[in-house]
């Protein structure tokens, strides 16, 4: 019997891809091979023609300059993403492109940078970066571990759930408690460390979603994730 | 010339300081205090003037490299060789070189900053000549983003003086020589086309390596066979054999080589010079080599994704018994993220003998996903180098470590082995 396939599309890694977004990608990848599936990994950078089929997408951040670039490319993309979003294909945005899927980004020096809005979400450069060791909790997840270090501070509308409430550091905008955004299967979050490695069962949802709407179901295998657990331990105890 | 009393006082602070087991940095923050322009008037007497090296990658090495090079051409060099690698660690390092008159007895400067020191530093001592040797993803949860670190470097190349040399073969770094005031000169250091491929910067993580280049080197390192660097300079090849381990510590000879031409200028002596590269050893922590139980224990310090990539491309795992050990404190850089950005499947073959480090099981987790084995993961140092030492009794040791992680391992095999005093 072949096996059977999910492809990983992941956005822009020539220019929004910094502080281990390679992790995540490689965490989706790696995880979807143990639970049984094969991995056909695409990258798409700017110019490039979008496949024609994306079971997951991933993209990571970037620094201003690497908004900039992208940004036009991104405009053309976005009815397929949006179109994509509605149909309920998982996707992951972290940082740059977490902004970047909400309505805009105003930059420190006032220029704005438009988002395709699939995140009822506007981000505004802050006065201070907010850096640190960071621990949400999202019903579904449990806790979730990361570090972030970003000056865009995001203001998620109302009608958007966030991806987790914050138990220790700033989030989305180091006033309203709120961390990250979720639209159907599309989560943004300003989470590194990398995020999926740490936060296994993120990754599992994001494939288990991918495979459910491809093959109507899915079949997780037990994965030793011991390491994954005392990384977790730790960076709870880390100081900010 | 600074005024001699206050050299007097910060001798004093330092031997108190010194005395009581204190801090290197604490004596330049109490004459920062009591006189702010102590360094500046203290560096502003040296003949040859302030030499400034900077950059992500490989400044302690470089600088080491730099000040024995220059000593070959007969120059007198103060450095801030305890690696305080700021302006207070300068002027630390200054009150122990003055006399209590507080002259310096020296022709040179040759300083290893911080990129965000030197920033402030240049703007009250402006060097006469400065060495930029790459902006690479470092601790970015303390400078921001990497364009600002860029920004750090060409602001230390515009307030240089003399003459700027540059890599050549960083995106970032290179376009720094067409925006220099117009007095200020610029040379470069560079690769052949071979070894440029071996040499992935950042923006090249994803992509192919950009092979055109244009600009003239002054020295260009030409190709490497173990010990043995062949490097291009004057329309000539110069064979030299090196105690240098690892193509990056030896690229790091090419930046020392064009420095050293460009400051010596009328005194120099291309053999001394060659004599001279060939006997450096390295930094510590930089691939130094120390002996326990008869075998070699190599330390090699990683830093970030750039550093730990090429040193794991450096030292061939064969033979070895690796341990990779993580700290995230300050120094280290506190985001685990970078580790992902590192390919580990060279050690794929032979396994990790033991990880530890405050991040051991990051670190762990990483190679799980690399599908590297890991033999044993334990948090506490001493007890990883106790474990690693009675498992692999009979084979050459091999520890990839942040920079706490490397001060906590040199204490630990201080115990236990010869391991060189560095303060």
């Amino acid at each position: 019997m072949t096996k059977r396939q999910l492809t990983i599309v992941q956005l822009y890694p020539d220019d929004m891809n910094i502080y281990g977004d390679w992790g995540n990608v490689l965490t989706v990848k790696k995880r979807a091979e143990w639970h049984g599936f094969e991995v056909e990994l695409i990258d798409y950078n700017v110019g490039d023609i979008f496949p024609e089929s994306a079971d997951i997408l991933i993209g990571g951040g970037g620094q201003d300059s690497g908004q900039l670039k992208v940004q036009a490319d991104l405009q053309k993309l976005a009815p397929t993403l949006q179109a994509l979003a509605d149909d309920d294909t998982p996707m992951l945005m972290i940082c740059g492109l977490y902004q970047l899927f909400g309505r805009f980004f105003k930059t420190s020096k006032g220029q704005i940078i438009d988002g395709i809005g699939i995140f009822h979400a506007e981000t505004h450069a802050g006065p201070e970066r907010l850096i640190g060791n960071i621990v949400t909790h999202n019903e579904q997840f449990g806790d979730i571990i990361g570090y972030e270090n970003h000056s865009g501070q995001t203001y998620i509308d109302s009608n958007m759930q966030p991806l987790g409430t914050i138990v220790r550091g700033a989030g989305n905008n180091g006033q309203d408690e709120t961390e990250g955004c979720i639209y159907r299967n599309v989560i943004g979050t300003y989470l590194h460390g990398s995020l999926l490695p740490k936060n296994p069962a993120i990754a599992d949802a994001l494939i288990e979603e991918a495979a459910k709407k491809k093959f109507g179901d899915f079949t997780p295998t037990v994965i030793e994730d011991r390491f994954a657990s005392k990384a977790r331990d730790v960076a709870l105890k880390r100081p900010r | 010339m600074p005024k001699p009393h206050i050299a007097a006082i910060g001798k004093v602070v330092r031997h108190v300081t010194r005395l009581r087991g204190g801090g290197s940095a604490f004596p330049g923050l109490v004459i920062e205090k009591i006189d702010p322009d102590f360094t500046r008037e203290t560096l502003a007497s040296l003949p040859y003037g302030v030499v400034i090296i900077s950059g992500t990658n490989g400044k302690t090495t470089t600088t080491k490299m730099t000040v024995e090079l220059l000593e070959s051409q007969g120059f007198k060099v103060f450095t801030n060789r305890t690696g305080s690698n700021f302006a207070r660690g300068v002027t630390a390092a200054l009150l122990a070189d003055i006399d209590y008159r507080g002259n310096l007895d020296a022709d040179v400067a040759v300083l290893e900053l911080d990129e965000a020191h030197a920033v402030k530093f240049v703007d009250s001592v402006p060097p006469k000549y400065s060495l930029l040797l790459n902006v690479m993803r470092d601790q970015l949860d303390r400078f921001g983003e990497i364009d600002t670190t860029a920004g750090m470097l060409a602001h230390i190349a515009a307030a240089t003086t003399g003459t700027v040399v540059l890599n050549r073969e960083d995106p970032r770094i290179a376009p720094i020589a067409d925006n220099l005031p117009e007095a200020t000169k610029s040379e470069f250091f560079g690769l052949s086309e071979t070894l440029r491929a071996k040499f992935p910067s950042d923006d090249d993580l994803h992509r192919a390596v950009n092979s055109t280049n244009v600009r003239d080197a002054d020295v260009i390192l030409q190709r490497i066979d173990n010990n043995t660097a062949v490097f291009h300079m004057d329309n000539r090849e110069e064979t030299v054999q090196l105690k240098l381990k690892g193509v990056y510590n030896i690229y790091n000879a090419a930046a020392a080589l064009a420095l050293t031409r460009t400051v010596a200028a009328e005194r120099y002596n291309k053999k001394a010079l060659l004599d001279a590269l060939s006997d450096v050893r390295p930094a510590f922590g930089r691939g130094e080599t120390l002996t326990l139980d008869g075998q070699p224990v190599e330390l090699v310090l990683v830093k970030n994704p750039s550093g730990f990539r090429l040193a794991l491309e450096s030292f061939s795992p064969d033979g070895f018994a690796t341990m990779i050990a993580i700290n995230d404190n300050y120094a280290d850089g506190r985001d685990m993220s970078w580790l992902w950005d590192v390919d580990f499947e060279s050690l794929r073959p032979l396994g990790v003998a033991q990880v530890s480090g405050v991040r051991a099981y990051d670190m762990a987790l990483r190679l799980q996903y690399d599908e590297v084995e890991v033999a044993d993961v334990t948090t506490d140092v001493e007890k990883a180098l106790a474990h690693l030492r009675s498992k692999y009794p009979s084979q050459p040791k091999r520890i990839f470590c942040t920079y706490t992680a490397m001060l906590k391992l040199r204490a630990s095999l201080g115990k236990i082995t010869e391991v060189e005093r560095i303060l």
